[in-house]
């Protein structure tokens, strides 16, 4: 039987299955970062446990991180104790860290494929959903609790049962203008913040092979907010390409031997899923979510929904909710709405392409006048530098963006980078619940390109009839 | 980890679906190093209108009938979102020790057992149904019985849940993960050796 690519990572990772536990699953790269950790290592050393291969293991700071002012102490003496507590954990525990201002510094999800960590194959587990990331250079990766990165610390293991798995088909070419962003919000409106639960899923079909490898990330990030386990690419010459001359790649292996070994991991042909999903990029528009959760989502031409249009009663409810949190009006179209800041940056969308894609709409404008921040920040300082090799931070700067250093920054709003009670913003990031981005903020999940085309109009605009300047 | 096997404890509703790990403890509390004292910070903007923590009258878990409440009753994919195990410590520290729901996230479901806590999964009818009845009753109280898989009535009626087994054996005897994993240290060693990955 021919297999599919979570079937064969799956079974070369099992360990054992007990008859009176979950099966054990080994994990090849454990990453850590400051929020989810503390807890997990002051529970190896109230068990007087060790970890059992640091050398597997990696940690970085991102959610706390300020993006401006990096030479002056950082004034949240929370989040100081939290970073300084996981340089403690990690001196201790002999793992390595790449602190705030090391070059390999960056979003977990962003620094693991740039550095190489992050290879066809393997397991690879973080204490953060969005982990589904890594699963673009086929990896299997996911997010755990922090009870279980304290397992997967002592044992180099996670208990796991087998999912399900589901194969998403994207057939055919988008458009010009729509991304890897768009598309999965389209999927996700289709499939709900519920569909893919139990699930791991496998992107295939040609728009899947046309990606770049960083489009396939933003595809597999936000996998999670389908409610699957993870979101996973077969590796194919593009992943190899990618990964070729990136530091952590082993040195042991002659590359011919390790170009065939990533390869071997991709599904074969003619392998069985759970569930097939065939989904057409030649209709996906431009994506604008419009509500709290990333399901609520409408194309760029479309309107915001009406609710006596919405025949199920916990729906209707969830939407009145949804729209009274956001302050809009039923029916009103999406392009009308006008937003107050803009956030270009995260793990979804804070890498060199998406970067350069914004670029390119802001190129020779000025950000709207009715905008009161508009924000770019790189996803590591990997891609800051190699965007100011680019000059991309020259072309953001002339138009009226703040050029940051990198971290989750307004994702997630834990520095002070947030917005403000009613402020509304276009957000590249992967979640519009209430409150993300800032108590009473209102977000509106976008792609880079719409984001920036947004900062430039002050309202929601179609990428698709844009005027590129030379 | 604490055992859990009978429960009887009064039922509190949260009418949503969708109910995410960022309502359910905001990021400005995840900054702490501790497992605990997150109880008071649960909900946290639904449940106040300020900073001072003045009570939000609209949220229907204010009601003084649902103080003290044990069991938390809502709906479909609670739990979705972030995989913050604050999320659990939370409902703990609050005093919920079972959840009843249509569905949950997959993470958040794997970290509830991992901190003693119990989420039954029920259908759509009967979830509907047990709203309508903790809505009309006060101090209306479920008794989950774990081990025979049951939750029981104000008026006796029995309803059957089902559950992995192992997830099962874990709650019952609170046990602790890692030392049943480190039972089979031998087998990650052997496994170790000879992996395809050469680690
Ligand atoms: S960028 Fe946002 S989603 Fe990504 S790891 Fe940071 S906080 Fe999480």
């Amino acid at each position: 039987m021919p297999k599919n690519i979570y079937e064969k990572i799956w079974s070369a990772h099992l360990v054992c299955e007990p008859n009176d536990q979950d099966p054990i699953l080994y994990i090849d790269r454990h990453y850590v970062h400051e929020v989810t950790s503390p807890q997990a290592f002051e529970g190896l050393r109230l068990s007087g446990r060790k970890v059992r291969r640091p050398d597997l293991t990696f940690a970085t700071i991102d959610h706390n991180i300020p993006t401006v002012n990096r030479d002056k102490p950082i004034s949240d003496p929370l989040s100081v104790l939290q970073i300084e507590t996981l340089k403690k954990n990690c001196e201790e525990f002999g793992i390595q860290y790449f602190d705030m201002n090391d070059p390999k510094n960056g979003i977990v999800h962003v620094i693991g494929p740039e550095l190489g960590l992050t290879q066809p194959g393997m397991t690879i587990v973080c204490g953060d959903s969005h982990t589904s990331t890594h699963g673009a250079l086929g990896a299997l990766a996911f997010g755990i609790g922090t009870s279980e990165v304290e397992h997967v610390l002592a044992t180099q293991t996670l208990l796991q049962r087998k999912s399900k798995t589901m194969e998403i088909r994207i057939e055919d070419k988008p458009t010009p203008g729509i991304t890897a962003k768009d598309i999965i919000l389209y999927i996700i409106g289709k499939i709900g913040t519920g569909g893919g639960t139990g699930y791991v899923v496998e992107y295939t079909g040609d728009a899947v092979k046309n990606l770049s490898v960083e489009g396939r990330m933003t595809l597999c990030n936000m996998t999670i907010e389908a409610g699957a386990r993870a979101g996973l690419i077969s590796p194919d010459e593009k992943t190899v390409k990618y990964l070729l001359g990136r530091p952590y790649i082993p040195k042991n292996i002659q590359e011919e031997e390790l170009i065939q070994l990533w390869l071997s991991w991709a599904s074969e042909p003619g392998c069985l899923y759970d569930r097939t999903i065939t989904i057409n990029a030649e209709e996906v528009e431009p994506q604008v979510t419009w509500g709290t959760s990333p399901e609520m989502v409408a194309p760029i031409t479309g309107k915001v929904p009406v609710l006596n249009e919405i025949s199920d009663t916990t729906r209707r409810n969830a939407v009145k909710k949804a729209l009274d949190y956001m302050g809009l009006n039923e029916g009103m179209p999406i392009e009308s709405i006008e937003v107050d800041k803009i956030f270009i940056g995260s793990c979804t969308n804070g890498r060199l392409e998406d970067l350069r894609e914004a670029a390119m709409v802001v190129k020779g404008y000025k950000v709207n006048n009715r905008i009161k921040q508009a924000l770019v920040v790189p996803g590591s300082m990997l891609v800051k530098k190699q965007a100011e090799q680019e000059g991309l931070h020259k072309i953001f700067i002339e138009s009226g963006f703040e050029w940051r250093e990198p971290g989750c920054s307004m994702c997630l709003a834990m520095n002070d980078d947030r917005l403000n009670p009613g402020e509304r913003c276009a957000s590249t990031s992967n979640r519009n619940f209430e409150g993300r981005q800032g108590k009473g903020g209102r977000t509106h999940l976008v792609s880079p390109a719409m984001a920036a085309a947004c900062a430039i109009t002050g309202h929601f605009t179609d990428i698709r009839k844009w005027k590129f300047n030379k | 980890m604490e055992k859990f096997n009978i429960l009887k404890g009064i039922v509190a509703p949260l009418d949503a679906r969708n109910v995410d790990t960022d309502q359910i403890i905001p990021k400005q509390f995840m900054k702490r190093i501790q497992k605990t004292g997150y109880g008071d910070v649960l909900f946290y903007d639904w449940r106040y209108i300020s900073d001072d923590k003045t009570p939000n009258p609209k949220f229907e878990m204010n009601a003084s009938r649902y103080k003290g409440a044990t069991i938390l009753l809502t709906r479909d994919n609670f739990g979705c979102g972030s995989s913050r195990e604050h999320a659990p410590w939370a409902l703990k520290d609050y005093g919920f020790c079972c959840i009843l729901a249509v569905s949950y996230a997959d993470i958040f479901y794997n970290n509830c057992f991992n901190n003693g806590i119990l989420p039954v999964t029920l259908t759509h009818e009967i979830i509907d149904q047990l709203f309508k009845e903790v809505r009309a009753t006060e101090n209306y109280m479920l008794e989950v019985n774990l081990e025979n898989q049951t939750i029981t009535k104000p008026n006796n009626e029995i309803i059957k849940f089902d559950i992995h087994s192992f997830l099962k054996e874990r709650l019952l005897n609170g046990w602790d993960q890692i030392g049943l994993t480190l039972r089979y240290a031998e087998m990650i060693d052997k496994f170790e050796k000879n992996h395809p990955l050469k680690l």
